[in-house]
């Protein structure tokens, strides 16, 4: 037998060695791709295929109703969906753009200005990435209820803009930019808002494009500010509403179950296509993500 | 000359570096630093929202294992399998899933990852509808439907509110959605690996994948090991929500009551917020746990 030589990851070409690694992994691949596909047909189901018994996987003929009864739905409250867009729109809007400007200033500053307190402050952060946030549900809510922000915008916003994950991926990415580049803007006399701004920005954009994408999961789906800091039914966002019409007493209607599969589906659709258009990216940063 | 010094001024000591961190930090500090402070100032309380809080020493810590039936004999066991099988199983099939795809050509490793990655997307809780339809629990149920079918079960079982079978669909969901951040930086991690590290392996003695695996990749991408193991597990107790948006709060039965599930119901349901409290601080504590084990095993030493 030869001497084992050794073999790279990322080969270029198929090669037969190959198959039982497609053995393992696809099967696996199909159990998580399949509750995905379904919802998906689930939500372009006619109602008689709702009804139908027994009940079919595959939607045979797909129809837009359930989309139709989604935005016709109103609350009781009178709400039109279309506010629940706006409130979604304008919420998750100003929370990715904050928290990205302040994630990147904050990203800079700790990886590349030097002062007392730096370290003490990215430990702090790499110790918050444990905290699971639904541990410290109620003490967020006390803190938002003292600030007087309950029933307010602010409430939707300000708590979702620190993200330490973020932060920490587009730290360890700042890390990269080489400090000559850094020194040589210096001696041409530049500022810090300079160099951050024609510097850093530009060559951090891959882990900028990952945070979008963590932070605007973390809005785009977030229940706990409409559930618990807002009582007007008129401020609450799109994830409040597609999550009331998937509670229990609207799926156990089999109607009810069409509209809420049509719900789930518009909330995961806006992640999945930017994941899909900034996935490069992604794997570009993760590539630094490792904490020493 | 002068410009020189500047910088070097900078290099030591800039002031401007605060007012950078500032924004970030000042957000940080009151939604997410601070909480954690007064979780663990109001688990020595007790406090009902309405009235101030009562200092109570350690009492809500010793009710807790003392005389909290429900934690002791439901939520902290449930709790500790889950963990251990969405978690550290959850770990150890991530990264087996993303040396597989590491080995693989670039265009079927982008589609696998992304179907793998995609449940973690909108968290497995957003998705609770669908399980509500898949498992109804008549037969007009999608899975009991197809074991009826196939001739596994006779009669339509009430998936949801049945004790026995509550916490292993929690836990298959809980593995369903965990291929998350964690996954792709292990990914990434394997591709980045200096491939002369395998070449001087292979010269060394190293005989197969496995001996590879074990004496060349994995220690060369310990950071990132670590990063996922913290994600990982951080994931999978803040899906823990999902059994209550399944089955209500509490679980039938505290068949599949886990710490989280536990919180609320004292917290929201009960308004018992000491003691809440005092749940929350025990669940920083155990994801604390298990991240110093991480860190043990993945830390690099100097």
């Amino acid at each position: 037998m030869a001497a084992y030589k050794g073999h790279r990851m990322n080969p270029d070409k198929f090669e037969k060695s190959q198959i039982k690694l497609y053995i393992f992994v696809i099967p696996l691949v199909i159990i998580t791709g399949l509750p995905i596909v379904f919802i998906i047909f689930h939500a372009f189901k006619p109602m008689e295929e709702l009804f139908a018994f027994p009940p079919k996987f595959i939607t045979l003929h797909p129809t837009l109703d359930n989309f139709r009864k989604l935005f016709k739905a109103t609350r009781s409250a009178g709400i039109p969906l279309s506010k629940y867009v706006f409130n979604s729109v304008v919420v998750t809007g100003i929370v990715v753009f904050a928290s990205l400007l302040f994630s990147t200033m904050a990203s800079y500053s700790l990886s590349k200005l030097k002062y007392k307190g730096r370290s003490t402050m990215l430990k702090i952060n790499e110790l918050a990435l444990m905290f699971v946030p639904v541990a410290v549900m109620i003490p967020r809510y006390l803190i938002v209820n003292k600030m007087g922000l309950v029933d307010t915008y602010f409430a939707q916003i300000l708590p979702l803009i620190p993200l330490p994950v973020a932060l920490f991926l587009l730290k360890q990415f700042t890390d990269q930019v080489p400090d000559s580049l850094i020194e040589a803007a210096y001696m041409d006399g530049a500022k810090e808002w300079q160099i951050y701004l024609k510097i850093i920005i530009p060559m951090i954009k891959p882990a900028i494009a990952t945070a979008a994408i963590l932070v605007f999961q973390q809005v785009w789906t977030n229940l706990e500010a409409s559930n618990y800091y807002i009582n007007d039914d008129s401020l609450k966002t799109l994830a409040f509403y597609m999550n009331t019409l998937t509670s229990t007493s609207t799926t156990n209607t089999v109607a009810g179950q069409g509209i809420a599969a049509a719900a789930s589906l518009i909330m995961f659709l806006p992640n999945l296509i930017l994941f899909c258009i900034l996935q490069k990216n992604v794997m570009n940063t993760m590539a630094h993500s490792g904490i020493k | 000359m002068q410009n020189s010094k500047r910088v070097g001024r900078r290099s030591h000591s800039n002031k401007n570096g605060y007012l950078f961190v500032l924004p970030y930090a000042l957000l940080f500090v009151i939604f997410i630093l601070a909480p954690v402070v007064i979780a663990v100032i109001l688990s020595f309380t007790n406090f009902n929202t309405i009235q101030k809080p009562e200092y109570k020493g350690l009492l809500n810590y010793i009710n807790l294992i003392t005389s909290d039936d429900t934690f002791m004999k439901f939520v902290l066991p449930n709790t500790v399998k889950y963990a251990l099988i969405v978690g550290v199983g959850g770990y150890i099939l991530s990264f087996l899933l993303a040396w597989a795809l590491a080995n693989m050509t670039k265009g079927p490793r982008t589609i696998f990852a992304l179907i793998l990655y995609s449940p973690s997307m909108t968290s497995g809780v957003a998705m609770s509808v669908l399980w509500k339809i898949l498992f109804t629990g008549d037969q007009t149920g999608y899975i009991n439907s197809w074991l009826m079918n196939l001739g596994i079960i006779d009669e339509p079982i009430i998936w949801l509110s049945n004790a026995k079978f509550l916490l292993p669909i929690v836990i298959i969901i809980g593995l369903w959605s965990s291929m998350g951040v964690g996954f792709l930086a292990i990914l990434a991690g394997l591709l980045n690996v200096d491939e002369s590290l395998y070449e001087a392996a292979a010269i060394d003695g190293v005989k197969n994948r496995f001996q590879e695996m074990i004496y060349v990749t994995i220690p060369s991408m310990k950071p990132q090991m670590l990063f996922a193991a913290v994600m990982q597990i951080v994931g999978a107790f803040q899906n823990g929500q999902i059994s209550t948006l399944l089955a209500g709060n509490p679980t039938p039965g505290y068949s599949a009551q886990l710490i989280v599930n536990h919180i609320e119901d004292y917290g929201f349901i009960r308004y018992e917020m000491g003691y809440a409290a005092a749940i929350s601080v025990v669940l920083l504590l155990i994801v604390q746990i298990f991240s110093s084990v991480s860190k043990n095993l993945f830390a690099e030493k100097d």
